[in-house]
């Protein structure tokens, strides 16, 4: 697989390591009073769906930025490629 | 019909023309009392000990392919009861048990050839590790035997024991441990399941679950909707596909796993031998191919087909150990798909949905599990208790602080 870095242009997926799911930044809030649920929920369960997926990869052999990676599950096609900061950026400005 | 050496002679010389197909096709009932979904080797076993152990037989198997065509007829084939975790071994250790014996109870050849497995270890550490599990082995009534160096040598001397980074210091083996063809497992179950009246339907697929307050009555497939009493879920990497049609989120990611199978050569393999260094696991069929694996390829997939890298990391991992493997042409490649659970370790339990089970979360080890994965789903099934030996394949293991992690890695299913 190719992964079109939005700053490095196209990379080998070998350069990158896989975290998974990119719903693993939205980290609950810790002061909650279910707290115990949502990071239970958080760590352990999983959509897991077939076809289109955000994910995180992290460029460990190169610039050393995490992405977040829209990808099609059952073809392993690469539908977009964005940097996780400014999604991260654009989240806590919206809040 | 049963198999028999006299059945053979008798069809040979009278021109092999009552041979039968050896189950039914038969159309899907308007009900049940048990329907299984998947048609893999879990399914079946679970069908097969329903309906010769527990005495149930208004049991279908529904299978949305033909059986046998999920990871059950594209695994490497290995068995043995190698794990360490008091949850685990036990289970791992009577499905052995069962495959000691699984061709004359179901009265197949499943070609199971217990010609041992091999672990090396490539350092004092790892040593330390392997006699560590080879003692949680022993406590749960399996076989296991550390080897020093020169005990590997006198069964494997063809391997790379001065290897400059990964020098082979000796290996845990178990003798016990082996190979099965793999599909004559699932037709073995399919027959042995159908001659007692279980229904195996081929090509119609669930799409959906009836569900009146939380209550499962039936499922929804392409042949229409379905009545039943319990239904069973055993898809392996369609879990979080098919459990979603009940709404619920598992913690489970599929990934791809793939194998690799080598033109065939003479017998140069003695048994299963592992890599200690790096994921590297190699057999040789009885037809001469070197089958082999490695990791999974490490992100989410559905495709059953994997990417370039592992296929390099693989053969890194092969050349490291037995150099000489460099000199054989590869066949075949192929991919399935692994349910990769949170801790490594599988599920067979009820859900919050009533009639509705679950069984799954095998990563890539669960052809070794068949028997006991079946024989532990039927008693599940049949008494609404856990069998003894899966008392902990639980669901909800995670928010009790349960985990039955053998590697010890965390909730990062491409890492166990
Ligand atoms: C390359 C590879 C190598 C492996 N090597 C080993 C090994 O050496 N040792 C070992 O112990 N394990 C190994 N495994 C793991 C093992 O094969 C699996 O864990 C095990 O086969 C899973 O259980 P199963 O046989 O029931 O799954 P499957 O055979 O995959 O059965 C699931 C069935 O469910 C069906 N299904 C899915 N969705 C639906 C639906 N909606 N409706 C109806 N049917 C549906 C599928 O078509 C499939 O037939 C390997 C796996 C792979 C892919």
């Amino acid at each position: 697989m190719i992964i079109d870095h939005p700053l490095l242009g196209p990379r080998d997926a070998n350069e990158f390591v896989y975290l998974g799911d990119a719903n693993l930044i939205n980290r609950p809030d810790w002061t909650e009073k279910d707290a115990d649920k949502q990071f239970y929920e958080y760590l352990y369960l999983r959509d897991n769906p077939s076809g289109y997926h955000r994910e995180l990869w992290y460029h460990e052999q190169g610039d050393r930025s995490w992405l977040i990676v829209t990808r099609n599950t059952s073809t392993h096609e690469i539908k977009q490629v964005e940097l996780a900061k400014d999604y991260h950026l654009e989240k806590s400005k919206s809040k | 019909m049963k198999y028999s050496l006299l059945k053979i002679i008798k069809e040979g010389i009278t021109g092999n023309k009552n041979w039968r197909p050896i189950w039914r096709d038969p159309e899907p009932k308007k009900s049940y009392d048990i329907v299984i979904i998947g048609g893999g080797g879990h399914g079946l076993s679970t069908a097969y000990y329903l309906s010769n152990l527990y005495g149930l037989n208004d049991v279908a198997v529904i299978e949305k392919g033909w059986i046998g065509s999920g990871n059950v007829g594209r695994n490497t084939t290995i068995i043995r009861s190698n794990y360490m975790l008091p949850g685990n071994e036990p289970f791992y250790e009577l499905s052995m048990k069962l495959w000691e014996g699984l061709e004359q109870d179901f009265n197949y050849n499943a070609m199971i050839s217990q010609r041992g497995i091999l672990n090396l270890c490539h350092s004092d550490a790892q040593r330390d590790a392997f006699a560590r599990r080879g003692n949680a082995m022993k406590l749960a009534g399996a076989d296991a035997e550390l080897l020093d160096e020169d005990g590997v040598r006198q069964v494997c001397p063809f391997l790379d024991f001065e290897n400059a980074r990964f020098p082979i210091k000796g290996g845990l083996a178990q003798k016990r441990g082996g190979t099965v063809r793999h599909d004559a497992v699932a037709w073995g179950y399919a027959r042995g399941a159908d001659n007692k009246g279980v229904d195996i339907i081929q090509n119609c697929e669930v799409t959906g679950f009836k569900i009146d307050n939380g209550v499962c009555r039936g499922v929804e497939t392409s042949a229409g909707f379905i009545k039943a009493n319990k239904v069973a879920s055993c898809v392996a990497g369609s879990s979080s596909k098919v459990m979603g049609f009940a709404g619920m989120r598992l913690p489970i990611e599929s990934h791809v796993l793939q194998a690799f199978v080598s033109e065939g050569l003479k017998p140069i393999l003695p048994g299963v031998i592992t890599f200690g260094a790096g994921h590297f696991y190699v057999s040789q069929s009885d037809k001469g191919g070197l089958v082999f694996g490695g990791d999974i390829d490490g992100y989410n997939s559905y495709a059953q087909r994997g990417n370039l890298p592992v296929v390099e990391d693989v053969c890194e991992g092969g050349m490291a150990i037995m150099p000489m493997i460099g000199r054989s042409r590869l066949l075949r490649i192929w991919g399935g798909i692994m349910d990769m659970s949170m801790d490594g370790s599988p599920f067979i339990d009820k859900t919050d949905i009533k009639g509705l089970y679950f069984n799954g979360g095998w990563c890539y080890g669960g052809f070794k599990a068949t028997p006991a994965s079946g024989l532990c789903y039927a008693h599940l099934l049949a008494t609404d208790e856990p069998h003894e030996v899966a008392t902990e394949f639980r669901l909800d293991r995670f928010i009790n602080g349960n985990m039955i992690d053998e590697k010890g890695v965390g909730a990062q299913p491409n890492l166990h």
